[in-house]
């Protein structure tokens, strides 16, 4: 009976171990079209509307364990914010939580109307999902193909560029952040000139590095790195990216003026606390300057 | 005396599909001193812990899988680690049995790390870029540590959902009979 049960667990264990790793292979291996895609994405789409029926549901325990981890990292503000009796605290909480909402559609706004994105048919989404480990940098967002949003639509915040549109459903769509290696964005340094790539580096979960930047550009820190567009006149190759939509500062430059230089970049946007983004559906002029 | 698997599978998928809804809707938008905490490889070990070797290895295989689809994420990753998560929390409750009121935030941290760890040996393995650096171990250890901080009190939840559907504990029972006088050895004298 023993020899059984240990039989039968063993049994159990080399199944799942052997089906997971058969998933992973099968996965891998496939197109994006293949059928465990497929299945994928069916099982996305039934998952998006529970996910935002939670995130909305969910709201105000997050808003509370979002205004205690602002006050724990805003320790300045701490006895201010314990002088406010409870009913005062729970209306600053939903007002500030108002304001900032407001505050970064008013950015987008601003962004819109100064890069002259307004043409780029922007779709306004809520982010309503998050992936919990540090490896996989993607949020979820509340519209999909219903809106006109497809696969590698650009996604911006109020502060710059996000990232950009990897798996859409009927009602909601996968943001893949800038933080992601397998993004790269033509970028281009507003003061000189000097055009590269932009893409994550080693250095820090959020950092970025601007590749391939020709070693007669010297590049200070604190320069602003803004979207390139398209840089190619054949047909076919434009940029995903309208020029001009910020991406980050230059933070360091390391051996400048040699073909060995590093560049390294902030992000504008703060990728850890995005809300509201927007998603630009429609390229405008091939995206070109 | 004998489990019963029917309520036990409910209660499991149920567990399963509430806990990854609250991770990716809530807790991971929630950052504290930078960094969020991951509920999954916390409720995989707790379920391991309370109900064994082999329905916990399930449980983190069905949980992994549920994640990867819901995130549209490389299939099979999750499930893997957190089928060995379930897995190994189950074999120590079988092997030691460890009593202590601190062993599930022990585990749980241990969880943590082993998740952790495991999505970045993945990772790398898999050929996706790493960007390792100070911010990421920082991010790495801060979660570990809070999660160790909450790995109590969601033991105490999947223990309490689940425990209707558990055989009775020969410890709990011996502590009743205790407070009602029935076995105690004092209440004979």
């Amino acid at each position: 009976m023993y020899d059984r049960t240990i039989r039968r667990r063993r049994l159990t264990l080399a199944a799942l171990l052997a089906c997971s790793l058969l998933l992973l292979t099968v996965f891998f291996g496939e197109s994006n079209g293949g059928a465990l895609h497929n299945v994928q994405r069916g099982v996305f789409s039934v998952f998006a509307p529970i996910q935002e029926g939670a995130s909305t549901v969910l709201k105000p325990a997050r808003d509370l364990f979002g205004w205690f981890g602002d006050t724990i990292d805003a320790k300045d503000r701490l006895s201010e914010l314990e002088s406010s009796n409870e009913k005062l605290r729970a209306r600053a909480i939903a007002g500030s939580e108002a304001l900032r909402v407001n505050a970064q559609l008013q950015g987008l706004l601003n962004l819109d109307n100064a890069g002259g994105l307004a043409a780029a048919k922007p779709v306004t989404a809520r982010v309503i999902g998050r992936s919990p480990t540090v490896w996989y940098r993607t949020v979820t967002i509340n519209q999909g193909s219903n809106d006109g949003i497809k696969t590698g639509n650009p996604v911006i915040s109020s502060d710059g560029l996000v990232g950009q549109i990897s798996t859409v459903s009927g009602q909601a769509s996968i943001v893949t952040l800038i933080s992601d290696g397998e993004l790269a964005v033509p970028a281009r340094v507003s003061a000189g000139g000097a055009q590269g790539v932009a893409q994550t580096g080693a250095g820090g979960a959020g950092d970025l590095r601007l590749k391939f930047i020709a070693r007669r550009y010297r590049v200070e820190p604190g320069a602003a790195v803004v979207t390139a567009g398209t840089l190619s006149t054949t047909p076919g190759l434009e940029s995903l990216y309208p020029p001009g939509i910020p991406i980050g500062a230059v933070t360091k430059v390391i051996d400048p003026g040699t073909d060995a230089q590093k560049i390294y970049l902030r992000p504008y946007a703060d990728l850890q606390k995005l809300e509201i983004v927007q998603v630009l559906t429609a390229p405008i002029n091939g995206n070109r300057r | 005396m004998s489990l019963n698997y029917r309520s036990l599978g409910w209660r499991l998928v149920l567990i399963c599909i509430v806990t990854v809804v609250f991770q990716v809707a809530a807790v991971s938008q929630i950052r504290i001193l930078g960094v969020n905490a991951d509920l999954v490889p916390l409720v995989a070990a707790s379920v391991g812990l309370i109900v064994g070797s082999l329905p916990g290895a399930i449980f983190g295989f069905a949980i992994g899988m549920l994640l990867d689809f819901a995130l549209v994420e490389t299939v099979g990753v999750a499930s893997l680690i957190l089928l060995a998560i379930g897995y190994a929390a189950g074999r120590l409750r079988e092997l030691r049995d460890p009593q202590g009121a601190i062993v599930p935030l022990l585990v749980g941290a241990a969880a943590t790390a082993a998740a952790q760890i495991g999505f970045s040996l993945l990772t790398f393995l898999l050929g996706q870029t790493v960007p390792l650096g100070w911010s990421l171990l920082w991010e790495l250890l801060g979660t570990v540590a809070l999660n160790a901080v909450i790995a109590i009190p969601v033991y105490l939840v999947i223990r309490r959902s689940l425990l209707a559907a558990l055989p009775e504990d020969p410890r709990r029972r011996r502590r009743r009979a205790y407070t009602t006088g029935g076995l105690s050895p004092l209440s004979r004298s």
